[in-house]
């Protein structure tokens, strides 16, 4: 059995409304312990108002190997994004 | 103004002084680096808890008739009509006139041994400043009020080691109730009065100690249960004697790191 205690990923809330942002991962040995050291390191200088923790077993990664065929071909199809479109007159205030 | 309720408010900085320097004992040293964090915190936590403890004693004694401050001013190494800081009180003094619960200088010795230390304060110090809260005194009111933010947190943290030791392995178990037995026998000075608890109490400055100890037995039974520990005898024989300076002999050694470079560079700032 390994000795290291599970790895977590973070995510805190800066501000509410705002959503939860990636900010980095730590050891814990369960959930609640987790929370606490979240809170102990990544919210000690006022970052946050609110936290998530994932073990970082239950996140699926992209590989970024198949970054060619993943994100690629997306590079040219300008007409995905709505300015490619041009708007007819009567629609002022878009 | 009374030289009690100076003595009072020592009590309490005393207490959260010499916690928060045992604790940051660990920085560096913490079994892993989140827990070295969260304990460094809780250390910095009561430290700013004792800072403005000792802000409010020395402007007691600042306001103290001068008679009764000359009466005082030797035990603070300081001149009679000299003004008293808040680091007066921390670095001035020697171990007999400290007058925190002889439970918070002991030894850290290990990590049960510091979280059981850590969880029978922070079960009394939220009981303890919820009830400070309605003090007559605003001053002590208002830190009461901020400092139990503080010590809710420090309870929630020190609570979960005592069950996640208590409850997790044969060896952990062992020696988390290892730490609970030993240490149990420091508890009980918590809920003694002294003369400055007492004339406090008659002030409505303080709090009734007897009225939080059977709160206090409740909750940590609650705990103790929930991680598979024994509760010891709550009719144990109890020690006692910090809060009127007499200590146990790991008082000197916490002073002389805590007070040696004004001891060494008397008055010396940075």
């Amino acid at each position: 059995m390994s000795q290291e205690w599970p790895l977590w990923e973070v995510f805190i809330r800066s501000k509410t409304g705002l959503d939860h942002k990636h900010v980095g991962s730590l050891h814990a040995a369960d959930a609640a312990m987790a929370m606490e050291n979240a809170r102990d390191v990544y919210t000690r200088r006022m970052e946050g108002v609110s936290i998530w923790v994932v073990e970082s077993k239950h996140i699926h990664a992209s590989n970024p190997d198949e970054a060619d065929s993943m994100y690629d071909p997306a590079n040219d199809k300008v007409y995905r994004h709505p300015t490619f479109y041009v708007l007819p007159k009567e629609v002022e205030y878009m | 103004m009374s030289v009690n309720k100076l003595n009072y408010i020592l009590q309490l900085a005393d207490n959260a002084l010499i916690i928060g320097h045992r604790i940051s004992e660990w920085c560096g040293h913490g079994p892993i680096l989140e827990q070295d964090i969260a304990i460094t915190n809780t250390a910095l936590d009561h430290l700013g808890q004792a800072r403005s403890l000792f802000q409010y004693a020395a402007s007691l004694y600042n306001e103290l008739p001068a008679e009764e401050r000359a009466a005082i001013a030797p035990n603070l190494n300081i001149a009679a009509d000299q003004i008293a800081d808040e680091d007066t009180f921390p670095y001035h003094r020697d171990a007999w006139d400290f007058r925190n619960v002889q439970l918070l200088e002991q030894d850290n010795k290990d990590w049960a041994y510091t979280v059981a230390r850590s969880f029978f304060y922070d079960q009394f110090t939220v009981l303890h400043y919820t009830a400070l809260r309605s003090s007559t005194d605003a001053s002590v009111a208002a830190i009461a009020e901020k400092s139990l933010k503080e010590a809710k947190y420090h309870l929630k943290w020190s609570s979960e080691w005592v069950i996640r030791l208590g409850d997790g392995t044969e060896e952990s178990h062992a020696r988390m109730q290892e730490a609970i037995n030993e240490l149990w026998a420091y508890s009980g000075e918590l809920f003694m009065a002294s003369e400055a608890d007492t004339a406090m109490l008659a002030e409505g400055v303080a709090t009734a100690l007897d009225k939080i100890k059977t709160d206090w037995f409740t909750n940590v039974y609650a705990i103790l249960s929930e991680a598979t520990l024994a509760m010891p005898d709550a009719n144990a024989w109890m020690h006692s004697g910090g809060k009127t300076g007499t200590h146990t002999e790991h008082m000197g050694f916490i002073l002389t790191e805590l007070q040696y470079v004004q001891r060494a560079y008397p008055n010396m700032t940075w």
